[in-house]
């Protein structure tokens, strides 16, 4: 069989190798060299060694960035997971019209990103200004709290499809016998579905975490990182930092904040990764 | 016992209801105020219905489509995205099937890659994407499909290739001995037994690829060609006053066709997500 199948190498993997190659191997370690240059483009790269890495540090947006993407980041992943575990344990109960609630509840999440910005900046807008409040462009709580609203409203039907397909999966039989045992609901909950759907949150979690670490798209239309970046996302400050910061030195120290902020997405989805599977139990 | 549990039934099915409202409520409100000309669209009024003098009918969608350029916008949408959806799809379920079949460390080690750019920010490749794709002249709505191809296969080799260990390979060896060649083995034999995983990597890709912004903007020429969410953000990025009116029915305009394809396909849409997580 893969003697046979050999001879066919390149017709089976050459078109998306070239692509990969094309689309991301070579912009990585492209971008992975520039990042101890200075540049302005691809072809007048000189190499400086660290300092762009320094200057990024140094950046005190980029920390500020980091920190307001943590927050939402930890916001979000609360928010979403727990209000989608709950809407799913709703929508398995015996319910009329649960198809109807779930296929509602999951639409949001085709609209894209730049979108769902402009609709829930104008909807934002139109509560502020009924109470009396300052409008996005000048108010960062309200910022903030925007970019939660509509990633709750973008995920949480998402994330509830992933758990109803979990809770679906937990055997009748094991709820009936801690039934009999006299468990009350809220034990048959922590005991037994919890620990039986870890699958599912570990990958909700996964991916509200790299969501709402990588967000870009809500963030630009929602806020545009106004006012004065201080709704501004790690993502965001990247992007800024690229194309809209005059003088030569600002591409390079884009680019070595791009591989803080790589490592640190990888880095952080790893750790949560295994931490949750840790805890993934078999019947 | 029972009484009580129908109660709480009722009531959740209120709240059920409720919530059903809240996550309509801001279609629809977008809906009303691009049915409002365009004086009557301020900030303080965004929640209520036109009047009768204020009603606008359809004029800002007949705007949207002949001066803001929309119909051009969902024609390079709808080119971009089924070319690329298409070239992922048939390339990435070759690859996968190719590297899990034939087992060697150079396969393995591209799995490994594979998997490793589907973790990394966009912002990571953002600038070097964008100059490679520039002197390569992949910068149309025509070929914008080999960079999708490229940033996109990460996922769907994933996905394929996890499906493809589980399908037994006796069945593919009995084929070979029956005198099929790989290429007919592939269509004839795998390409049917991965559909389910084609639906639901078609799904997942045709979203990004639909409503990314960040890729086409860097890529393409912004002058020439504008996808649909690069049009929108173009409303509020161009200078002078945004022409709210114009910009709400766009919105409007760019949501119907995705709830219509969602309608009629929920079901395939909602197991292929269901499906494709678990297999992260």
């Amino acid at each position: 069989m893969e003697k046979a199948l050999k001879k066919y190498a390149w017709i089976f993997v050459l078109p998306t190798l070239a692509a990969f190659t094309i689309g991301f191997i070579i912009p990585f370690f492209e971008g992975l060299y520039l990042s101890f240059c200075q540049f302005t483009t691809v072809g007048n790269a000189k190499f400086i060694g660290i300092s762009n890495y320094i200057n990024a540090l140094g950046d005190p947006q980029f920390i500020q960035s980091a920190w307001f993407t943590i927050c939402v980041t930890v916001v979000n992943i609360l928010a979403i997971n727990i209000l989608a575990f709950a809407l799913a344990m709703a929508l398995t109960e015996k319910l009329k019209g649960t198809n109807f609630f779930r296929t509602i509840f999951f639409m949001p999440n085709l609209i894209g990103g730049i979108v769902l910005g402009y609709i829930w900046q104008i909807l934002i807008n139109g509560i502020l200004s009924l109470c009396a409040q300052p409008l996005l462009k000048l108010n960062p709580t309200a910022g903030f709290w925007g970019i939660i609203i509509l990633m709750c409203w973008q995920q949480i039907g998402y994330m509830m499809i992933i758990y109803i397909a979990g809770l679906q999966n937990v055997p009748d039989d094991l709820i009936e016998a801690a039934k009999i045992d006299g468990a009350n609901d809220w034990q048959i909950l922590w005991k037994i579905k919890i620990p039986m759907m870890m699958p599912s949150i570990t990958i909700c979690v996964f991916l509200t975490l790299t969501n709402s670490l990588k967000l870009f798209d809500q963030n630009l239309a929602l806020t545009a990182g106004e006012p004065s970046h201080a709704t501004e996302m790690l993502a965001m400050n990247i992007y800024n930092t690229f194309y809209f910061r005059a003088g030569p030195a600002w591409k390079g120290i884009g680019q070595a904040k791009s591989v803080i902020f790589s490592i640190v997405v990888i880095l952080i989805g790893f750790l949560q990764l295994k931490s949750t599977r840790s805890k993934e139990v078999q019947a | 016992m029972k009484e009580r549990s129908k109660v709480f039934q009722i009531l959740l099915f209120v709240l059920m209801c409720v919530l059903t409202v809240l996550w309509v409520y801001p279609i629809f409100m977008i809906l009303v105020n691009a049915l409002k000309v365009e004086s009557a669209i301020t900030t303080s009024t965004v929640f209520s219905l036109p009047s009768a003098e204020k009603f606008a009918g359809f004029e800002n969608f007949a705007k949207a489509l002949h001066s803001q350029g929309f119909l051009a916008s969902l024609g390079y949408s709808t080119l971009i995205t089924v070319t690329s959806v298409a070239a992922i799809i048939l390339c990435c379920s070759m690859c996968a099937w190719y590297i899990t079949r034939v087992k060697s460390k150079i396969n393995n080690f591209l799995y490994y890659l594979f998997v490793f750019s589907m973790v990394v920010p966009f912002q990571m490749v953002m600038f070097t994407l964008s100059q490679t794709a520039d002197i390569l002249k992949l910068n149309t709505p025509y070929n914008i499909w080999i960079i999708y191809l490229g940033f996109g296969s990460g996922l769907a080799v994933f996905m394929f290739a996890g499906f493809v260990k589980s399908i037994p390979v006796e069945i593919e060896e009995a084929a070979l001995i029956d005198g099929c060649s790989p290429l007919q083995i592939f269509f004839k034999i795998v390409v049917p037994i991965l559909k389910p995983t084609m639906v639901s990597v078609t799904i997942l890709q045709a979203m990004w690829v639909w409503n990314d912004y960040l890729l086409p903007t860097l890529v393409l020429d912004i002058t020439k060609y504008k996808t649909i969410p690069m049009l929108i953000q173009h409303f509020r990025g161009s200078y002078g006053r945004v022409a709210m009116g114009p910009m709400m029915a766009s919105i409007i305009m760019t949501i119907i066709p995705i709830v219509i394809v969602y309608i009629l396909g929920q079901k395939h849409i909602i197991k292929g997500v269901a499906a494709g997580a678990v297999k992260g």
